[in-house]
């Protein structure tokens, strides 16, 4: 007896050419979106977790006509109130060729032997475990030095978690408009092999079969066709990941998470087409099973 | 085994293609049905094969009323049962051996247990060099001989046949009463629908003769009709 085939033969229907691309596309688009969103949620906290316990004091520059003696009074004051708050761990005034280093992307090289009033920056660490109070020590600073600035960066990675929430939820937005919208062409489908097949699948009714008998048949052709479509649309997306890779591999240092798969994003590509085929499954059984018993 | 009680069936709704049909069917008893075209023959073994449902009256199917039954004890059911379709109703795209193991494959019989009773009833119906062959390779009395086998692979309890030698000439035919007789005389109840009124006087068994919608039971032909019709079909 030669390779059995199934007993309803569905592997000749239009479906089996259409499906498994249709499975591959949704595939793609879901891995692209989670795995965009899981690597935004690494890269605000990896800059969350960079910047917690770090604040910069800003002093603005003196006006026109103040000595350097007073202007180095400025900053002392400011130091002194730092070193005096408990809480704060360490204090670093940075110097001005550092300032000049960190503003020369927007105004350019040679800025520390220009004559431009620049502020004074100082880099404070304080203790996470029991930090000091900032709205009182901004208070001070300001009093000090009417003007200072204390920046602990909350207001600046605050936009940087809305924009990675909000990529999560756009993430899965899409993975529940794909998935129903997979469901919906598995169910589609399903019922155009019924009816293509009514002749088939009475004359198994006939002969003894039972409605889970021949769920059976579109099950197992549902999962085979979502295995095939999902490992093609798994491919494509590591494809596509490595391709970005490559591009942005240059500024990979600036954006650090960004192109490196976790363990759990390899995982999330393999298990992608095993779910997408198991739900496949599922549809096309409770869609047999629902339809048959609406049948006489 | 099987009974009717003033039973009706129609299809949709239309009228009524048999009504106040009353029979009983024993175990291990040999019926014939006929009647004319468009008399219900079809309609009647339709019913007892739970392809169709009475519109009125009660139909019992070894000794369970139909009309309660779930799916899954309709599917029960229909497994104790084998039919011979009168358009045969092979899977074209399943081999020859694919669709007579079609019975024992949905009642989850052993694979191997499978093969063998498929090679022996193949070789007994003749066809057992077209194991591996699709259908529509096989001629008409050759696909009858499957859709046969198909039926009694099972060992049913009833077996029902529609114009089962509508396709063969007389000396085939009377070759497959035999072969329906041999499955009687083993316990299988058989009931065959025939217009073919030689071949009903020819073998020694009771008539359900279909007329105006509904039935009378007619006892076995006498041995002298018997021997008249075995002269006219020699």
């Amino acid at each position: 007896m030669r390779r059995r085939p199934a007993d309803v033969p569905l592997a000749k229907d239009v479906s089996d050419r259409f499906l498994p691309w249709l499975v591959a596309f949704m595939v793609y688009f879901v891995a692209l979106a989670v795995i965009s969103a899981t690597t935004m949620h690494k890269l605000v906290e990896r800059w969350d977790k960079g910047l917690s316990g770090q604040l910069t004091v800003e002093v603005p520059p003196p006006g026109p006509g103040v000595s350097e003696t007073e202007r180095r009074g400025r900053i002392d004051r400011v130091v002194q109130i730092l070193n005096r708050t408990i809480g704060v761990e360490e204090v670093a005034l940075y110097g001005a060729e550092e300032i000049a280093e960190l503003l020369e992307p927007w105004l350019g090289a040679g800025l520390a032997e220009q004559d431009l009033p620049l502020p004074e920056m100082i880099a404070v660490t304080i203790d996470t475990e029991a930090p000091p109070d900032l709205a009182v020590l901004a208070e001070q600073l300001d009093e000090a030095v009417p003007g200072t600035l204390l920046n602990d960066h909350k207001r600046w990675l605050g936009k940087f978690l809305d924009l990675a929430r909000t990529i999560q939820i756009f993430a899965g937005a899409i993975v529940l408009l794909v998935g129903s919208i997979a469901v919906m062409a598995v169910v589609f489908v399903t019922r155009t092999g019924l009816s293509v097949h009514r002749e088939v699948i009475e004359i198994l009714h006939l002969i003894g079969a039972h409605d889970p008998y021949i769920a059976r048949q579109f099950q197992r052709h549902a999962l085979a066709l979502g295995l095939r479509g999902g490992a093609i649309g798994s491919v494509f997306a590591l494809a596509t990941i490595l391709a970005i890779g490559q591009v942005l591999g240059p500024v990979e240092s600036a954006l650090p998470p960004v192109l490196s798969l976790s363990a759990a994003e390899w995982g999330l590509l393999v298990l992608l087409p095993i779910v997408t085929a198991a739900v496949a499954m599922v549809t096309a059984r409770l869609t047999v099973l629902g339809t048959l018993t609406r049948m006489p | 085994m099987v009974r009717f009680e003033d039973v009706a069936t129609n299809y949709g709704t239309g009228p009524d293609i048999l009504h106040a049909v009353s029979l009983h069917l024993s175990p291990g008893s040999f019926h014939f049905v006929s009647g004319p075209s468009g008399s219900g023959k079809s309609s009647l073994l339709r019913l007892m094969y739970l392809a169709n449902r009475p519109s009125n009256g009660r139909m019992t199917l070894f000794g369970r009323d139909v009309e309660g039954l779930t799916r899954d004890e309709r599917a029960m059911l229909r497994r104790r049962i084998g039919v011979v379709f009168q358009d045969f109703r092979l899977l074209k795209h399943l081999s020859v051996a694919e669709n007579v193991a079609l019975p024992l494959r949905i009642a989850g019989r052993r694979e191997d247990k499978i093969r063998e009773h498929v090679t022996e009833l193949l070789a007994w119906v003749g066809l057992a060099d077209h194991f591996d062959d699709l259908p529509a390779t096989l001629s008409g009395g050759q696909q009858q001989r499957v859709a046969i086998a198909r039926a009694v692979i099972g060992q049913p309890s009833l077996l029902l046949a529609d114009e089962p030698t509508g396709n063969v000439d007389d000396r085939i035919a009377v070759r497959l009463l035999y072969l329906f007789e041999e499955l009687n005389k083993l316990g299988t109840t058989v009931v065959i629908a025939t217009h073919n009124q030689a071949l009903v006087s020819r073998f020694s068994h009771a008539v359900l003769a279909l007329g105006e919608g509904t039935v009378r039971v007619e006892p076995p032909p006498d041995s002298k009709a018997r021997d008249a019709a075995e002269g006219s079909m020699a």
